[in-house]
């Protein structure tokens, strides 16, 4: 039954296709012949696979520049070569200005105090994290956001640091400090991070 | 599913042209100038397509119509006008419609249709296009495909009234890759993800679990090359769209990034970073042999090929500020080609070779522009806080970019040629990074 439906409904219009091609034009005011209709198409059906299990988190989350807090255990020995005890020694963030990689006076200072934890602490490895503000195009920041972490490795290396105790990652304008739109955030986001990644006293 | 979608078009049994008596003089009325920026679109009827005594479970006739009309109403140069006004819902493609009917609502243009639900889930789709005041069909298509595949024979045939009506080629059966965003600003979850060019079939093509930027389409369809943080190591990546594998097009622990597909699909170019310093590297994806193109010790980046695969357009702040620069693609013969106030990042070519676009930064505003290859001709089409990124449809006549409010949520815009045009992209909520598909098969 639906053979024969679907026959006679192509028979009807290949008979209306020649009628019309035959007295017609084409869209190029030329002739247009109309071929037979081909058979129908055989198609499979075909799924795009599952994507794959995400893989493990990165290590070496950033933390928040050291601080003084309330906390009661304060005053409790750091261990040293501990994470705490390299934020405790250095900020472990220098800034920069506006379209520049060029270390900076007081960026200078503080990474000169990371040079010296970290020559003190030679198991230690880090990561330097290059970052920009939001005021540039995604492609352009991901190459300052390199040169402001080489910037900083450089620096260290200069102060002594073994270069491969030193890798480095530009996150462009994608992980910004500070969410807002304004001056201030923008010099906040315009920075170079340093994460201990490995070798650094955990607790016991 | 995507993949089994396009296989049933690339298959599309049969696109016929019927054509009824038309002296080519009748309709020289029925045309629009997209060039000179359309200031009274074209008002046209698309009628729901007749779907006679088939049993149609989706509607599918009312729905393509819709699609259609939604399409033709976006490029700005049609104003589909209200169904209700029609005197007859669903004519017939048998005949000859009653033009004085039509011209008694002002309809230029009318689109009717016919779709057959056959049995094993296909359907037979017929449309025609007429000049009412000429009373004259224009032109007659059919097609045959999987039922499912009802929304691609809309832009198909939205793609050929605008071809056959502005004399450019369409851009609607398209698709876009992008950067789906969601979270707070500072832990944003970015993931690729794909949907057609009206925001329709949104379909994620990664997991969120790590970051990818930038994605664009191979001229040849199947693939996406971006970049993903996967693994640690900022790279880029193929994405295959059939099969969903992904790998990096280089190992090693050097970022690599700002990558664009050749004109022929058979090679990358984009940006390696080493020791701070990034220039421009081409690879070829069989061989995987790489060039270095640029050796400054300046920021070379974004860099596009012309589509003639014989020139690359990139980013390089080498002059003191970001600024674009077009070479031979074996890096000879650089120039520098923007010279207004301001910085000029991610140029792309057109695929009509006559235009580069560019991302502009002037005077705390960002821009989407258009200059020709020379530099010359400078044109500003849009300005906003942040305007990012310009990808081309593939007739070189509208461009999707992204835009940032201070604060915000990116989200994709689009503009046509003439600035004129300006619009949100509907069904897509946070997004960036849109990359504009070739017309698909």
């Amino acid at each position: 039954m639906s053979r024969m439906k679907s026959l006679s409904m192509w028979a009807g219009i290949g008979l209306l296709a020649f009628t019309l091609s035959a007295c017609g034009t084409g869209r190029r005011g030329e002739p247009a012949p109309l071929p037979p209709p081909p058979p129908p198409p055989e198609m499979n059906d075909d799924f795009l696979p599952p994507p794959p299990p995400p893989p493990p988190p990165e290590e070496g989350i950033m933390l928040p520049p050291a601080e003084a807090t309330n906390d009661p255990y304060a005053d409790m020995q750091v261990l040293p070569g501990s994470i705490e005890d390299f934020h405790n020694a250095a900020t472990p963030i220098v800034f920069f200005d506006l379209d520049s990689h060029s270390v900076r006076a007081d960026a200078a200072e503080t990474l000169a105090q990371q040079a010296a934890w970290l020559l003190q602490y030679p198991m230690v490895d880090v990561r330097i994290e290059g970052n920009c503000d939001e005021r540039g195009t995604r492609e352009y920041n991901l190459a300052l956001g390199a040169k402001r972490a080489n910037s900083v490795k450089d620096f260290l290396v200069a102060q002594g640091v073994e270069p491969n105790r030193i890798s480095t990652i530009s996150y462009g304008k994608e992980r910004p400090l500070d969410p807002g739109s304004n001056e201030a955030a923008w010099a906040q986001n315009r920075n170079a991070q340093t994460v201990v990644i490995e070798g650094a006293t955990q607790p016991l | 599913m995507i993949a089994f979608v396009h296989r049933a078009l690339v298959s599309m049994l049969c696109v016929c042209a019927f054509g009824l008596a038309a002296p080519k003089a009748a309709w020289a009325a029925l045309e629009v100038d997209i060039t000179q920026g359309v200031v009274q679109p074209m008002p046209l009827a698309v009628t729901d397509f007749d779907v006679g005594e088939t049993p149609d479970p989706q509607q599918i006739g009312k729905q393509m119509a819709e699609v259609i009309r939604a399409d033709l109403e976006r490029s700005g140069l049609f104003r589909s006008l209200n169904p209700e006004a029609f005197v007859e819902q669903s004519p017939s493609v048998d005949v000859q419609p009653r033009f004085v009917d039509w011209r008694a609502i002002k309809a230029q243009a009318l689109i009717n249709g016919r779709v057959q639900i056959l049995d094993d889930n296909r359907m037979q789709v017929e449309f025609r296009l007429w000049d009412v005041y000429a009373g004259q069909q224009m032109v007659g298509l059919q097609f045959a495909a999987r039922t499912e595949s009802w929304r691609r024979i809309a832009h198909k045939i939205a793609d050929a009234v605008y071809e056959r009506i502005t004399g450019e080629s369409g851009y609607f059966d398209t698709r876009i890759v992008f950067i789906a965003e969601s979270g707070g600003r500072a832990k944003r979850v970015k993931r690729l993800a794909i949907m057609d060019q009206d925001g329709a079939n949104l379909t994620y093509l990664t997991d969120g679990s790590y970051t990818v930027l930038t994605p664009r389409f191979s001229p040849t369809q199947q693939q996406i090359t971006y970049m993903s943080y996967r693994g640690g190591v900022p790279r880029v990546y193929l994405f295959d769209i059939e099969t969903g594998r992904q790998e990096a097009i280089q190992s090693g622990s050097r970022m690599t990034f700002a990558p664009r597909f050749a004109p022929d699909g058979k090679a990358v170019v984009y940006s390696q970073e080493q020791g701070g310093d990034s220039d421009v590297f081409l690879m070829d994806l069989r061989s995987h042999k790489r060039v270095q193109l640029t050796r400054s010790p300046a920021i070379d980046t974004s860099p596009s090929f012309s589509p003639d695969g014989k020139r690359i357009v990139f980013n390089s702040d080498r002059g003191g500020s970001p600024q674009l620069y077009v070479m031979n693609i074996d890096g000879s013969g650089v120039k520098r080609i923007s010279f207004g106030s301001g910085s000029y990042m991610t140029p792309v070519w057109s695929p009509r070779g006559d235009l580069i676009a560019f991302t502009k930064q002037r005077a705390g505003k960002f821009h989407i522009g258009v200059m020709r290859p020379d530099g010359s001709g400078e044109r500003i089409l849009t300005t906003s806080y942040l305007d990012e990124g310009p990808t081309w449809a593939p007739n070189g006549r509208v461009l999707m970019f992204f835009r940032e409010n201070p604060g915000g949520d990116p989200y994709l815009m689009q503009v046509d040629l003439t600035g004129k045009n300006l619009q949100r992209v509907k069904g897509v909520g946070a997004a960036s990074d849109p990359a504009w598909s070739p017309l698909l098969n």
